[in-house]
């Protein structure tokens, strides 16, 4: 244990919070490195918030404890533990004046005033408002409120920055601006990062690791990668990217059924020849193969609807062989083109990753 | 379960931060002043009604006595039908005034909206001094009574009513101006006459306001003490008769038990309307669209017509009651002067009770909102203390339910006793500053409240993450965001301790006599003129505070509040 709590920057252990009868967080353990950027990720009500809150010792957590650094913070007051936070909000004071604001958290007694004059400029200079010193926060755009917000929280270097669905008040193409402008700034500061987020893009763009949580339990931990391409149950292979789900049955040991089709599988969880399974395939994962190549399961479907998306076309298929009223593909809008395609055609898929398998429920 | 229990027995403790300590600190002493300065005395009053005069305690005797003296129990009923009827009209003029400001296209609304207020700058003692020179023995314009006498219970009900508009209007007018645009289009879409609309969209959306009104004038017009003193004559009220059991016929008992039937009402009328307005927050939602209302020529001709009646009515009293003050001597001499505010020739108090009630107005002003805003603060913001918080919001909302002159005898009790080391602050300055600021806490604690929960809940948390200490955040966004409410807390202290006389009539003494008390000693010593003259001076002071305020509002947006503007 105490290894742990040596070797990882911040350690949760068996961490629960009750509001009266209702559990927002059961038994969380959870391990975070230094400089790591980690992404709470899950449905609104799944304890996110309330996890990175009892981090920041805002909401006391009914038991269970978080060690910063080596030391135990579990029942220290806000003001006690060493971090930066940034509201979904961004609780900018309105009215004290951008510079005032960023400033806020340095004036203190010990630091002369040229010193934090400096400071201040260094940090708009570094979100890339230095020449809003003197604006009013109610004359901001959302997006630089927001990025003051991160400057004000960042202005006394704390070590670890929790970050409450920064983004999620803003319009999507400044949000997506800022995903990148936030990651990089991470990279350079190196500052231990923890934030909240419904939005899965978010989380695959900007996290070194994703913790998904659903009804206040961690369903998963990993990095974005794994997280998309091998999640762990069907909840978070549904919440992350689109999945088709279909129903299937275990043949042998790497074979399974679905409908009439065949497939290989990888065998990721324990099947016992017979079971009845959920397979699941992402949209790209289907790809349209050539009439000449044989392949024992070729899938025969028909284009019900056609999406366009722009560089990708999403078709919404049936197939009687796999006993599937509804499933999606995507193909590049290129061979879309390439292939003529249209509402009621039929076409050959195959597919060309196995499926993950999921205990049926 | 019986696991469920042990675990949430070993729930955790947060260690409390420096500012945690404070702020709960602060609770705990303007706790502790609501504590010393309502609950105890409260107390003191409730043992004093089972008690006889030498401090035996007699149970129900006391009680018993006074239900079989048909001379004081009358007032019950006299008491109960005064309200009532003064409810009935109050709400019907102000409905009418309401619907005109808010649903007409009238001219001159913002006139009307402030003659409508003046009847809060004036002590509830005036509007019955200038009933006595309208329909008075001798008044000007007796013979519209028909031979009735203004002196009773018809005197009493056109005084509440004057006194009580006001209260009902702000109400009223909130009531309406949250009510949804959309539903008056969606009723006109569907043909709905304007007689359907009325009923069934505009009536349903403004009821919690007028169930509000009707408590807050029911409370008002049975407690009040200023009219019925002044023009009831020989009808007795309970009120009135506490104070000639307390002052007539020093038997405090009968004033104790007295008070506590008054207390029962206003009690009960006040718990009834907290949950009612509970009600109301959900009418509103964010998306609602703020009604605008079209031009209708007969029926903003008919508002404008029902709005100058109403400003008659108001202005009338007043300017009867400066006509008052200004007449030599009435109806004998009619030529004008000053004389009647030569106050140092009466007795009363003379200029001195005016300059005692300008600092006193002053000091209730300043040290109150001091009081009030900074427990609203703490109570608000706190971390964790739950219970201590729900503590102290019940003692908050207590002032409201206790009529002034319940307050002020309760003191009597509370701080005259020997036993009491408070003991000597018992005819001081200090007592009617205190009485004051816990006489009318609530309704300033409601105002700083709303103030402080359309702030950010997250300053406090980013404060503290910024390792600032909470006072700092106090100082430098709270109170500067919050200063229109600062103000319109200290104004509204400041012209209710200069207009009050129920409370702090038990409370003056011989150098702290004040100008609202000095309009009742000179009205019952048949010194009216000058009575009226003393009202006005407290009139003008009101008003030239409000429009002080008013302007300076104006110049703290333009000058401070700069960071409110979108440029």
């Amino acid at each position: 244990m105490s290894i742990n709590k040596a070797s990882h920057y911040l350690v949760i252990e068996n961490l629960t919070k009750r509001f009266g009868e209702f559990v927002a967080l059961q038994d969380i353990n959870l391990n975070i490195n230094e400089s790591e950027f980690v992404c709470f990720l899950g449905p609104s009500g799944c304890g996110k918030t309330t996890l990175l809150r009892a981090i920041a010792g805002l909401d006391l957590q009914s038991s269970g404890n978080i060690f910063q650094a080596g030391k135990d913070i579990s029942v220290l007051p806000p003001s006690g533990r060493d971090f930066g936070i940034v509201f979904q909000s961004y609780a900018l004071f309105p009215n004290l004046t951008v510079a005032k604001n960023v400033s806020y958290g340095l004036e203190n007694a010990k630091i002369p005033k040229d010193q934090i004059n400096k400071r201040v400029n260094e940090l708009l200079e570094m979100v890339g408002l230095p020449e809003k010193a003197n604006a009013y926060p109610a004359n901001l755009s959302g997006g630089q409120q927001q990025r003051i917000a991160l400057a004000r929280a960042l202005a006394t270097s704390p070590s670890l920055l929790l970050l409450d669905e920064p983004l999620s008040a803003l319009d999507a193409k400044v949000r997506v601006f800022l995903r990148h402008e936030i990651k990089q700034l991470q990279r350079k500061l190196g500052v231990t990062t923890i934030m909240v987020t419904h939005d899965q893009e978010e989380a695959l763009t900007m996290a070194d690791r994703i913790v998904v949580m659903k009804q206040g339990v961690i369903e998963q931990i990993g990095s974005p990668n794994e997280i998309y391409q091998q999640p762990k149950s069907v909840f978070v292979a549904d919440f992350i990217g689109t999945m088709n789900f279909f129903e299937a049955q275990v043949m042998a040991d790497n074979q399974i059924k679905i409908g009439e089709l065949q497939f290989e599988h990888d065998s990721n969880i324990d099947t016992v020849v017979g079971e009845r399974v959920t397979a699941a395939v992402r949209p790209e994962e289907f790809v349209i193969s050539q009439q000449v190549e044989s392949s024992e399961h070729k899938i025969e479907a028909t284009i019900r609807e056609i999406e366009f998306l722009g560089s990708l076309v999403r078709l919404r298929l049936s197939s009687k062989q796999m006993q599937a009223k509804s499933f999606i593909m995507n193909i590049e809008e290129r061979m879309f083109r390439a292939n003529a395609l249209d509402e009621g055609d039929t076409i050959s898929l195959s597919v060309i990753t196995s499926p993950r398998l999921y205990p049926h429920d | 379960m019986a696991e469920a229990i042990a675990k949430s027995g070993a729930e955790l403790k947060q260690k409390l931060s420096r500012d945690d300590v404070l702020m709960r600190g602060l609770i705990a002493v303007v706790g502790l002043y609501l504590l010393v300065t309502l609950v105890l005395p409260l107390y003191a009053m409730l043992s004093k009604s089972f008690k006889d005069h030498d401090g035996n305690f007699i149970g129900l005797a006391n009680y018993i006595e006074y239900f079989s003296t048909p001379a004081l129990s009358a007032s019950i009923v006299n008491s109960l039908f005064i309200a009532s009827i003064t409810t009935f009209i109050t709400l019907t003029l102000a409905f009418g005034l309401a619907y005109g400001l808010m649903r007409s296209n009238m001219p001159f609304k913002a006139f009307f909206k402030i003659v409508a207020m003046v009847p809060i700058l004036v002590p509830s003692l005036l509007p019955g001094i200038a009933l006595v020179y309208l329909f008075g023995r001798q008044g000007f314009m007796n013979w519209a009574l028909f031979g009735h006498d203004i002196y009773g219970p018809i005197g009493i009900v056109i005084a509440e009513v004057f006194f009580t508009l006001p209260h009902a209007l702000i109400i009223l007018t909130t009531a309406f101006s949250i009510s949804d645009a959309r539903l008056y289009e969606a009723a006109q879409v569907l043909n709905a006459s304007k007689f359907k609309i009325f009923w069934t969209v505009t009536l349903p959306g403004a009821r919690y306001g007028v169930i509000s009104a009707a408590f807050v004038v029911f409370t008002l017009a049975i407690t009040d003490f200023g009219a019925p003193k002044v023009i009831g004559g020989d009808f007795n009220v309970l009120a009135t008769d506490i104070y000639k059991q307390v002052i007539g016929q020093q038997n405090f008992e009968m004033g104790a038990v007295v008070s506590v039937v008054l207390l029962i009402p206003a009690a009960l009328a006040f718990f009834v309307d907290r949950i009612v307005q509970k009600k109301q927050v959900a009418l509103l939602t964010s998306r609602a669209v703020a009604y605008e209302p079209k031009p209708n020529k007969l029926f903003d001709h008919c508002m404008l017509a029902y709005a100058i009646l109403f400003s008659v009515f108001i202005l009338g009293m007043i300017a009867v009651c400066q006509y008052a003050a200004l007449v030599k001597f009435y109806p004998y001499n009619l030529s004008l002067s000053l004389k009647n505010y030569n106050f140092d020739l009466m007795d009363g108090g003379g200029w001195a009770a005016y300059w005692n009630s300008l600092k006193m107005a002053g000091l209730t002003a300043v040290i109150g909102t001091c009081i009030i805003f900074v427990g609203a603060y703490v109570v608000e913001k706190v971390r964790g203390f739950t219970q201590g918080r729900m503590l102290f919001q019940f003692l908050a909302m207590l002032p409201m339910a206790v009529p002034g002159l319940v307050l002020g005898l309760a003191y009597i009790f509370f701080f005259n006793s020997p036993a009491n080391p408070l003991n000597t602050l018992y005819h001081t300055m200090a007592i009617l500053v205190i009485s004051t600021i816990t006489h009318f806490y609530t309704v300033s604690h409601l105002t700083a409240t709303t103030a402080l929960k359309q702030m950010d809940s997250e300053f406090e948390d980013v404060s503290a993450s910024l390792k600032q200490p909470v006072f700092k955040m106090f100082r430098q966004v709270t109170v500067p965001v919050s200063m229109p409410a600062i103000l319109d807390i200290s104004i509204y202290l400041f012209v209710n301790a200069m207009t009050t006389v129920s409370a702090v009539v038990f409370l003056y003494g011989p150098d702290t006599n004040l100008a609202s008390v000095a309009v009742l000693n000179m009205d019952d010593a048949g010194d009216i003129a000058p009575a009226a003259a003393m009202g006005m001076m407290i009139f003008y002071t009101a008003a030239g505070v409000k429009l002080l305020h008013y302007f300076s509002t104006l110049g703290l947006y333009k000058s401070t509040q700069r960071w409110r503007s979108k440029s």
